[in-house]
């Protein structure tokens, strides 16, 4: 007999399913329905949405907008990364015949790739071009500049340590008056870009939760207010999943939107500061330019604030909606 | 349809609202269910609708035993049923259509069946001009039926009515009553809770009379 109603309540759970499996066009039909009318719900009551969107509009711009001025920051240091290089600048009595000849020695180093050197006259013309002291500079009756050598060494003496090995050989020599490394700074810097970055990451985290936050609690007041439909629907035959669908596609949305508010406010910050730091760029001679969020990122972005809001109307309605049920 | 074997229900806290109870309702037969106010009835039907689970006994809808049945399957046999109820539960945001046309929604219906059934649902109830309207806008008895209308446009086996005449003048009761009378001969099992003795000796059907959650007096058939 157990096996006999086994077989039966088997068939009948295939006849709940069927209809699911064999119309699968009504049941996309079905979510767009409720998706747009999730979307008509938040229309309808355009101001709570806003807001609602906007705090996790808000939320999510902070540590994108973090990211992008890190990333910026990154990319003008980039442009140094590889060249470890020396500046090995010489006693100023050095003749320039005494100089060239150093050049020579220290270019047949075998940790040397490369060496220019860069006479007092290169680096005044360069100085007066470059720093807007020009008149000041014609003022003075002697070249005050040093000649300097660009020592590069070669890749498998680029370490810091192979380095700094190479920056104590040079400042031996007579000649010279000081080495200096100039990747030293580059190297600090990026690790300061790197505790920044996992500064961000733990900021982007606690953001988000925020966001799941924000989004819960949205979607738990949903819930309250549409309780007694909730019960309706239940006691005429809806599931749970039928019941969850349109809160979850409201979660989705304002984590949409909210992304989307998140690119606007990033974009808006953007090109507000885009003239000064141009400004600031021309100054010190460099073309670089503040790059907005690249389409990669965007599309992250807006993954994200998507599924956060999925996330987080999913951890409301599991915890909220199963406690109601008829009486 | 229905069939009980010694089924309780006692709710946490001690209260037995219904002791062994019996019976036995044949598909396509229709019964009123009677008693005082506090004697069983609506925990009779909320036990046929799974909204309350039975103690002890067991409880069989269709041939299906449903007293030990996974919650998960629970919204599977409620479309088989038609609740209609005294304060009707309709949707106050949604329109007549919308209100009559939710069970089919649920139940995944094609678009163009859905319009097709709850205009013929509509139609049947006299209330096809009121389709956009708001049930608020309806008086008590028009509110009614657009619940008889939701209940019945699914074409369930059964309709489960708790005290459907409560609110409504002796008249508009009878109607609703004959409505009842109009289902249950196109083959529907109904089986009606309600306390309006007087209508109960006026239609000639079987009844099943609770009395302090013990089954009193059934006619023969639902010994």
């Amino acid at each position: 007999m157990g096996k006999r109603r086994n077989q039966r309540v088997a068939r009948s759970r295939l006849q709940d399913w069927l209809p699911r499996l064999q119309h699968p066009r009504i049941y996309l039909q079905r979510h767009a329905q409720v998706a747009l009318d999730s979307l008509g719900r938040m229309y309808r009551n355009p101001l709570p949405s806003l807001m609602t969107a906007a705090v996790i509009g808000i939320a999510l711009a902070l540590p994108s907008s973090l990211y992008l001025l890190l990333d910026n920051l990154h990319r003008m240091s980039g442009s140094w990364d590889g060249q470890a290089s020396l500046s090995v600048f010489l006693k100023e009595k050095v003749p320039a015949a005494q100089r060239d000849a150093l050049a020579g020695r220290i270019r047949a180093w075998e940790e040397v790739a490369s060496l220019q050197v860069i006479t007092p006259e290169q680096a005044l013309d360069e100085f007066s071009t470059h720093s807007g002291f020009s008149t000041a500079l014609e003022a003075l009756d002697e070249n005050p500049l040093p000649a300097v050598l660009v020592v590069v060494p070669q890749t498998a003496h680029t370490g810091p340590a192979a380095a700094e090995a190479l920056q104590k050989k040079i400042k031996l020599l007579p000649e010279v008056e000081l080495a200096q490394l100039d990747l030293a700074w580059v190297q600090r810097l990026n690790a300061m870009i790197e505790i920044a970055r996992r500064g961000i990451l733990l900021i982007s985290a606690l953001l988000a939760l925020a966001v799941l936050l924000v989004i819960g609690n949205t979607i738990r007041l949903e819930i309250q207010n549409r309780h007694d439909e909730i019960v309706v629907t239940k006691l005429i035959g809806a599931t749970n999943p039928f019941v969850r669908r349109p809160f979850l596609y409201s979660g989705l949305w304002y984590g949409l939107l909210g992304a989307l508010l998140a690119w606007l406010l990033v974009s808006a910050g953007f090109w507000l500061l885009a003239e000064p730091v141009a400004a600031l760029a021309g100054l010190y001679q460099s073309d670089f330019t503040l790059q907005t969020l690249p389409l990669v990122t965007l599309g992250v972005l807006l993954a994200c604030g998507t599924l956060l809001g999925l996330l987080g109307s999913w951890l409301a309605v599991g915890r909220h909606l199963s406690a109601i049920e008829p009486s | 349809m229905i069939r009980f074997t010694n089924v309780s229900k006692r709710y946490p806290g001690g209260f037995e609202a219904l002791t062994n109870i019996s019976f036995h309702m044949e598909k396509g037969a229709m019964a009123f269910l009677t008693g005082h106010s506090g004697a069983g009835k609506s925990t009779l039907l909320k036990l046929i609708a799974l909204i309350e689970r039975c103690t002890r006994g067991q409880i069989f809808l269709d041939g299906e035993n449903v007293s030990d049945i996974h919650r998960r399957r629970i919204p599977y046999i409620r479309r088989k049923i038609g609740f209609i109820f005294q304060d009707h539960h309709l949707l106050y945001d949604r329109t007549v259509y919308d209100n009559v046309a939710l069970p089919l929604v649920i139940a995944g219906y094609r678009h163009q069946d859905i319009g097709r059934r709850v205009r013929a649902a509509l139609d049947k109830l006299g209330l096809l001009s009121k389709e956009r309207m708001y049930p608020i806008t309806l008086s008590g008895g028009e509110q009614q039926r657009v619940g008889i209308a939701r209940a019945v446009v699914n074409k369930p086996m059964l309709l489960l009515a708790d005290e459907p005449t409560g609110n409504l003048d002796p008249d508009l009761s009878r109607e609703i009553m004959q409505l009842f009378g109009l289902f249950n001969e196109v083959g529907v099992s109904v089986l009606i809770a309600t306390h309006d003795v007087e209508l109960i000796h006026s239609m000639d059907y079987p009844v099943l009379a609770l009395d302090h959650g013990r089954l009193a007096a059934t006619a023969e058939d639902y010994a």
